[in-house]
């Protein structure tokens, strides 16, 4: 290894999340103390915990800070255009059902601009996991506004305070359908991988928030110290509630911060609702899909 | 902080170790502050960036858990678990 390490005695070692890198695009953008790479570990290790075929996994990310995750990923990616991703998630799960997956994307990419495709993808409950990295405001564009910035958080197009409603976004994600819904902050390592295992598994729609720091905007703008003294806030503001109602975890300025899982429940996906109709309404000539070499599937 | 950190320092029973990419870290903290045991604190020295690289304490305090991996968002240092720790006494356990 060129790279300086203080290693010392005995093999090398591999870090473990390593694997799963571009190890050529490190180190990456983000910020000192920015937690989306904290995210990407936790990632790594359900994915090695899920023990999936990587061959079959898929990360779609839009445009943003977190919007560069699938770039720095070692697995068949695509970085779409902003707002995006669940709609070319879809069509790429509709078109190799095999595949799992994962949108991996910001709250301004998600739920401002693509704040339609989510509601949608939740609605018909494609088969997918969406991981949502929510910083409150568009991190890589300067610190503007977003959909989830609280009343009265500055920003830079807030510069007296942001006073708009926000989404609540596992009340907005439970509300459309949504099968799965967690929410937890950076600091809570161990149940991020947890909860992304636990999506990686769930056939249908999963949704999981993940709260983040974005020292270098929404900590320094409003004076909340760097990303380290955002990690001890979340620890020590956070309030585990697994169960609890949706409507009920809003997020206010500062507030106390509701995690936990919070829907875990069965409804069919768009597929197999697609294929019922279908059998339904052709008869015994319906093959569902998809339509395998091997002649299922399809009408014959 | 660091009163509360060594208020977590005991001698483990199993010795872990870590390695630390220095150029890639960006100085943070996460990992000194959320190691359970408190093993690592940011050296006095300077990588190339300007940044205060962690380092352990004392290998002793270092179990080899990787949570100081895990929470890392740059992927610079990681823990591995070396082996029992020789230094560790059971009367260790009541403190
Ligand atoms: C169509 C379009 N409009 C606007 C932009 C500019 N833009 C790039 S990223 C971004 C917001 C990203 O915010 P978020 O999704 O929260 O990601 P973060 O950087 O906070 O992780 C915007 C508005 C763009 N790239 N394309
Ligand atoms: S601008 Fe904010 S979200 Fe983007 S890399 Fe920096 S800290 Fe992270
Ligand atoms: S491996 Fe565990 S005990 Fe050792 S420094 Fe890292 S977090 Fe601390
Ligand atoms: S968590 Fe990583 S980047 Fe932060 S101080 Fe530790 S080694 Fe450096
Ligand atoms: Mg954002």
């Amino acid at each position: 290894m060129s790279e300086q390490t203080n290693h010392t005695e005995g093999e090398p070692r591999v870090n473990p999340v390593l694997p799963y890198l571009r190890e050529d695009r490190m180190p990456h953008i983000w910020c000192p103390g920015c937690g989306i790479g904290t995210t990407v570990n936790c990632f790594a290790r359900a994915l090695t915990e899920s023990e999936l075929d990587l061959d079959k996994v898929s990360i779609v990310s839009g445009i943003g800070c977190t919007g560069r995750v699938a770039g720095y990923m070692n697995l068949d990616a695509f970085h779409t255009t902003h707002g995006r991703p669940v709609a070319f998630a879809t069509g790429l799960k509709l078109a190799n059902p095999d595949l799992k997956v994962v949108v991996y994307s910001g709250d301004g990419d998600l739920m401002a601009i693509g704040g339609n495709h989510f509601i949608h993808a939740c609605r018909r409950n494609i088969d997918m996991t969406i991981v949502c990295v929510n910083n409150f405001l568009y991190g890589m564009t300067g610190g503007q506004a977003s959909s989830t910035t609280p009343d009265p958080a500055t920003t830079t197009t807030a510069p007296y305070g942001a006073f708009e409603h926000t989404f609540n976004l596992p009340f907005l994600a439970d509300s459309c359908g949504a099968v799965y819904v967690a929410r937890w902050t950076t600091y809570h390592v161990r149940q991020i991988t947890k909860a992304m295992k636990e999506a990686l598994a769930k056939k249908g729609l999963s949704f999981i928030e993940i709260i983040s720091p974005c020292p270098t905007l929404y900590q320094r703008r409003n004076k909340l110290g760097d990303g380290l003294q955002a990690m001890e806030y979340y620890r020590d503001n956070s309030v585990v509630k697994s169960g609890a109602d949706t409507r009920e975890v809003e997020i206010k300025y500062q507030g106390e911060i509701i995690c936990g899982k919070f829907v875990d429940r069965e409804r069919a996906t768009w597929l197999d609702c697609y294929n019922t109709r279908n059998a339904a309404a052709i008869g015994a000539r319906y093959r569902p899909y998809p339509w395998r070499e091997n002649g299922e599937g399809g009408v014959k | 902080m660091s009163e509360a950190l060594a208020k977590k320092r005991k001698i483990q029973k199993y010795l872990g170790n870590v390695e630390v990419k220095i150029e890639h870290c960006k100085g943070c903290g996460f990992c000194v502050e959320f190691c359970p045991t408190g093993a690592l604190e940011l050296s006095k020295s300077f990588n190339k960036k300007g940044y205060h690289p962690p380092m352990l304490v004392d290998q002793n305090y270092c179990n080899g858990c990787d949570l100081c991996g895990l929470y890392c968002p740059d992927f610079a240092i990681f823990g591995f678990r070396v082996g029992p720790n020789p230094n560790f006494k059971k009367d260790e356990k009541a403190k």
